[in-house]
């Protein structure tokens, strides 16, 4: 979230899109319910009439898998009339920013297209620059080369016509949203979009999220209080790790991770570090190699040095062009590439696309490591449904952990607070903590390093690990979580100068061995550890900054600086400084996140050092504007509409490419083991499905299923379906029935409801149906399989994540389908 | 001082923290369910389940809408169940709300059949607290909402109020609670011409008032509920530790808070009273009969305890053979 959950409040509209946050968000609607009260107007757009739904002024609903061209709409609408904050898009955005005059975009594919690596070159998606190496601009936004010229044409051809024929949302709901959320175009008035994995888990995912960034742009919602591109994480600290690194892509904070050619720590540096030439761009990435090199630190601490890269070499790299994504994972298991697998926090055999082929891939494992809570699917895989315990080799270890009242320690929300946790009771049995069960294996790993030697020894040797106090005999007394955190914010081996740019008196700042204070601090020479340099300030001398718990609201937006502590620099709206002119006057001035009062910013903590016109305010770009011609997507700087891999109907109406072309389909040479099918348009699976949450459960129900109240609630497996699609095949409501896909099988209760209706898509009756996906076969014993068995293994074209928000399936009466 | 609850039907998100947070609370034990074709769980109101929302789906105008709508004890000023419980197990606590006595609670069934809301459930009577659900009934006694009594004691509010997310359960001082009611109905007139405040007057008030947005009845509530007329108490289906409670002296207490001429009206008089007349016979000559009346009583009583063992006895050898049974088939 670029903003918090209570910001939601101080939104004048709301668009849920992509998010049933009534039914999965629930503490959201508390700030929803506030705004509504305030005259906010809420407005939903999905395929089903949810529990949000409900509770808004405006429905629409749209087929599963169109966003883009339900948005495509919103855009021409917004441009065609001129709905836009005209200020804040020409001096904040790239609007004005002459794009290379061989860009070019004809039937569905931009310039650069590659039909046999199924990807483009970039090279004409670029800016012309001027002799100085400036982009050019053109601030009357007249050029037919200039990024604002370009995005209206591109979205010119999303006519409601035809927008309604791919979405099948009638024409009148869709002015209805349109003209609903261009209002907040108006400078003190701001929109918010709530959007969670209904937007992410499509092949076009990423490209979902950068159409509503571009609406959000030209109405000039970002940076404002109730404005701002909100995603709802999925977990209570799933922000968090992200932030850490979690995936295999990044490191800490958002440093790439090496790849193979990236062989010394300058190449590293050299390769991602960027640089601008504008004076007023900020470029915060020009600190890249202070950031690494104190991250490098906290790795290897005593044993990084400069003469040895700081240990760099000892990173572990990814093959230049390896993706190492979840279902790159899987399939590579499923190749009997992996001996073992620790699924620690999770259950890949119900959470996977594809399910079945995860399960299958996990029977080539010598061994499995299950932590978690309770026993699950995963765990228990080869005596799950159709396997044959005899003829699987795994060895499964369960070790049981702590939840999260039974240990100490942060979390990040989605909000990017980072909140410290007591523990309230001790773990049952055996249980521990994760931190002691990583603990007491990092011990055990090297010290058969130390005892037996091993190949490329020097990582595990030489990783830095002083997480609690310690013994005489220099061993860990207690693995502490206090440690870690202050590792994280990091400290300084020397003191730190600072010069008065006025007097040219140089003082000491921080001393040797001190906490650091921000992020401003970090050195590139050694000097400061810092385990992720978006938390530095999170620990510093002062204390335990994500255990404060002060309510004071100055502004009265509900920031409540004192509370927790927010990456970065505890600045609780990102973007801020986009929230007022270049005077520092407030676009809003009944909600001023910052104004400069003449000597000083007031309100948040600002984006960058004053005075205002100083910089750019969109500091995490090197050209310091943000982008509505996007240059880092796969699919091209515009978004486009593409079809889902698996649709309803034979031709994408927008172009000729029917689906998105950068896509990785695992049916290539090289990729997939056959179990990953896919038919589209196929009689056989004439209805379009999606997957969903409901609140009683979470994730795959590993917790949720083993507590009988909410079981009580949510017992079974269901499928909701329209009126009219049980009538057609003659289903009761509360009846059993199959639901099929090319890749698996499930029964399911139907629930038969008039939340969901018909679609008129390109003059043809489309149903959808909608599934949930909390259930497993270890528990309840009546509750049905999981719904992942159905979805396929097909990912975005930029972050992998699975396709299961549009896929297709038949439904029919147990018996009733082939 | 008086409390109440606002629930506002227009601000509920139906995710049924309530439901949890009330089993959890009063410590209610979970029932085995199956999806019946609708998010609806538990099916019904039962003495393990005190609350619950009810969805039900609309279609007006070619508009869709979905309402979620609480269905709990609305701890009427005026209750029936209060009114026709023959025991007194009934009553109402001095902060308004009813409240049930399961010590004197004889599991007449009355509050269960008479209730205007059909709130009232009969369940064994030691549920709470159990982690599973018991089945057969060794003594059986009604159970509703109970306000959370408990909490309410210790500072709190009600564990529903407190964990309801979008804070459509508001819990207050009534009158400030009719106001809050009144702003929000004005409020919804614009979108929902048929908002109403419920309970400002039905039953001299219900201690849960509800904000609605369409008609009382398509929310499943009935649209003018009145305290009705009854059949007199039948006094013989009086079990008999009832009446060795009687003993206990606490049984003819007049519940407190309840209004004496509720049960003067003309023709719902009150059953014939239960207590005093066998008492009566039991310990104290009549003008008219002398003796004999006691001695009758007696006899009567030690002919029921003859038959209740006589019944007492067969069953236990009845369960012993089942018994024995269950372990031959083992």
């Amino acid at each position: 979230m670029t903003n918090h959950w209570n910001d939601i409040a101080n939104a004048d509209v709301i668009l849920i899109m992509g998010s049933n946050p009534a039914e999965n968000h629930p503490i959201s609607f508390r700030w929803i319910t506030r705004a509504i009260e305030k005259g906010a107007k809420l407005v939903c757009v999905d395929p089903r009439f949810t529990k949000s739904a409900a509770k808004a002024h405006i429905y629409a609903p749209l087929r599963s898998g169109t966003d883009i061209a339900f948005l495509g709409g919103m855009i021409k609408h917004i441009l065609e009339n001129n709905l836009i904050q005209k200020e804040y898009v020409v001096e904040y955005t790239n609007a004005s920013f002459l794009v290379d005059e061989n860009f070019k975009f004809a039937d569905g594919l931009f310039s650069g297209y590659d039909a046999k690596k199924r990807s483009y070159d970039r090279s004409t998606w670029k800016y012309q620059l001027d002799a100085n190496g400036i982009p050019k601009m053109d601030k009357t936004l007249q050029s037919p080369h200039c990024a604002y010229q370009l995005l209206k044409k591109h979205y010119s051809r999303y006519n409601l016509d035809l927008v309604s024929q791919i979405t099948g949302t009638p024409k009148d709901d869709l002015v209805k949203v349109y003209k609903a959320y261009a209002e907040t175009g108006k400078p003190d008035k701001a929109g918010t979009i709530l959007y969670a994995m209904g937007w992410t888990q499509h092949t076009v995912g990423t490209q979902n999220i950068r159409t509503m960034s571009i609406i959000q742009l030209l109405l000039g919602n970002m940076g404002m209080a109730g404005g701002g591109v909100n995603a709802m994480r999925g977990e209570s600290n799933v922000q968090g790790s992200t932030d850490y690194g979690l995936l295999f892509h990044i490191l800490t904070g958002y440093n790439p991770t090496p790849r193979a050619s990236d062989k010394t720590l300058n190449d590293y540096n050299g390769k991602y570090t960027p640089k601008t030439k504008d004076p007023k761009s900020f470029n915060w990435w020009k600190n890249r190699p202070k950031y690494m090199i104190s991250f490098l630190k906290a790795m290897y601490g005593n044993a990084a040095t400069k003469e040895n890269d700081f240990g760099y070499g000892w990173l572990p790299k990814l093959d230049d062009t390896q993706n190492a994504s979840w279902l790159m994972i899987f399939d590579q298991m499923a190749k009997g590439k992996f001996k073992g697998f620790f699924a620690w926090g999770q259950n890949p055999a119900c959470s996977g696309a594809n399910a079945n082929k995860v399960r299958m891939a996990m029977e080539t494992l010598d061994w499995m490591v299950n932590v978690n809570l309770f026993d699950n699917e995963t765990g228990s895989f080869w005596k799950g449904p159709g396997k044959d315990p005899s003829k699987i080799k795994t060895e499964v270890f369960m070790l049981p952990c702590a939840a999260s009242f039974e240990k100490e320690g942060s979390l990040s929300n989605s909000g990017r607070w980072m909140q410290w946790r007591y523990k309230a009771v001790s773990p049952p049995g055996k249980a521990q903590p994760d931190l002691e069960i990583m603990h007491e294996l990092f011990l055990k790993v090297r010290k058969l390093y130390k005892e037996k030697g091993g190949t490329f020894p020097e990582p595990i040797l030489n990783l830095s690990w002083n997480y609690g106090a310690k013994n005489p005999d220099g061993t860990i007394k207690h693995i502490d979580a206090h440690y870690v955190a202050k590792e994280i914010n990091g400290y300084t081996s020397k003191d730190i100068e600072v010069e008065d740019p006025k007097t040219k008196v140089k003082t000491v700042m921080v001393k040797t061995g001190q906490q650091l204070p921000s992020f401003a601090f970090l050195q590139d020479d050694g000097s400061t550890t810092c385990g992720n340099w978006l938390y530095c300030g999170s620990y510093t001398e002062a204390g335990n900054m994500a255990a404060r718990r002060g309510k004071e609201d100055p502004t009265g937006l509900m920031l409540y600086p004192q509370w927790a502590w927010c990456w970065p620099v505890n600045r609780r709206i990102i973007y801020n400084r986009a929230s007022v002119n270049w005077e520092g006057k407030p676009w809003d001035p009944k909600r001023p996140v910052l104004s400069w009062d003449g000597t000083k910013w007031v309100g948040d903590i600002p984006d960058g050092p004053p005075p205002p016109g100083a910089i750019y305010p969109f500091i995490m770009l090197p050209e310091g504007h943000a982008r509505l011609f996007g240059l880092g997507m796969a699919e091209g700087p515009f978004p486009e509409h593409y079809e889902p891999l698996e649709c309803p109907i034979e031709k994408n109406l927008m172009s000729s490419q029917k689906f998105n072309p950068t896509a990785r389909l695992f049916g290539e040479a090289g990729m997939g083991v056959g179990a990953d099918k896919y038919l589209s348009c196929d009689p056989r699976f004439p209805f379009v499905c999606t997957t969903y949450r409901v609140t009683e459960h979470w994730q795959t129900g590993v917790m949720t299923r083993w507590t009988p109240w909410l079981l009580e609630l949510q017992p079974q497996m269901f499928i909701e379906i329209s009126k009219e699609l049980a009538q057609e095949r003659g289903i009761k409501s509360g009846e059993e029935v199959m639901v099929k896909s090319a890749r698996g099988e499930i029964w399911a209760i139907a629930v038969v409801t008039s939340n969901l209706k018909p679609f008129k898509i390109a003059g043809q009756t489309i149903h959808q149906v909608a599934i949930p996906y909390h259930f497993g076969w270890v528990t309840p014993p009546d509750g049905g399989d999981s719904a992942n068995l159905l979805t396929p293994t097909i990912g975005d074209a930029n972050t992998m994540i699975p396709e299961s928000k549009a896929f297709m399936v038949n439904v029919g009466k147990k018996g009733g389908i082939g | 001082m008086k409390k109440g609850m606002l629930f506002d039907g227009s601000k509920c998100i139906a995710c049924r923290a309530c439901q949890v947070s009330c089993k959890q609370w009063s410590k209610l034990p979970a029932v085995p369910t199956i999806n019946r074709g609708t998010y609806e769980n538990p099916p019904k109101l039962t003495a393990y389940t005190w609350n619950r929302i009810v969805f039900s789906e609309l279609e007006k105008n070619g508009k869709k809408k979905w309402l979620f709508t609480r269905r709990a004890c609305m701890h009427c000023s005026q209750a029936v169940c209060v009114w026709v419980c023959p025991s007194y197990a009934r009553g109402y606590d001095p902060r308004g709300y009813v409240t049930v006595d399961q010590k004197r609670c004889v599991a007449c069934g009355r509050c269960v059949e008479y209730c205007p809301f059909q709130i009232p459930k009969l369940g064994r009577d030691d549920i709470c607290g159990c982690d599973t659900l018991k089945e057969t009934p060794p003594r059986l006694v009604s159970y509703t909402c109970t306000f959370c009594k408990d909490r309410l004691e210790d500072g709190g509010i009600p564990a529903c109020a407190k964990t309801c997310p979008s804070q459509a359960i508001q819990f207050g001082e009534p009158s400030n609670l009719i106001k809050q009611g009144q702003i929000r109905v004005n409020l919804l007139k614009a979108t929902h011409p048929k908002a109403n405040l419920y309970g400002k007057k039905e039953m001299g008030g219900l201690t849960v008032l509800y904000v609605l947005t369409e008609e009382p009845s398509i929310h499943g509530l009935p649209e003018n509920p009145q305290m009705g007329t009854y059949p007199p108490f039948d006094q013989c289906t009086f079990p008999a530790w009832y009446s060795q409670a009687i003993f206990g002296g606490d049984l003819p207490n007049f519940p407190s808070g309840a209004d004496p001429a509720w049960y003067m009206q003309p023709g719902i008089a009150p059953a014939p009273c239960p207590v005093e007349p066998i008492l009566k016979k039991l310990f104290v000559r009549s003008k008219s009969g002398g003796w004999a009346p006691i001695l009758w009583g007696w006899l009567g009583l030690g002919g029921i305890g003859a038959f209740a063992a006589v019944v007492w006895s067969l069953r236990r050898r009845k369960t012993l053979e089942e018994g024995k049974q269950e372990n031959n088939d083992a």
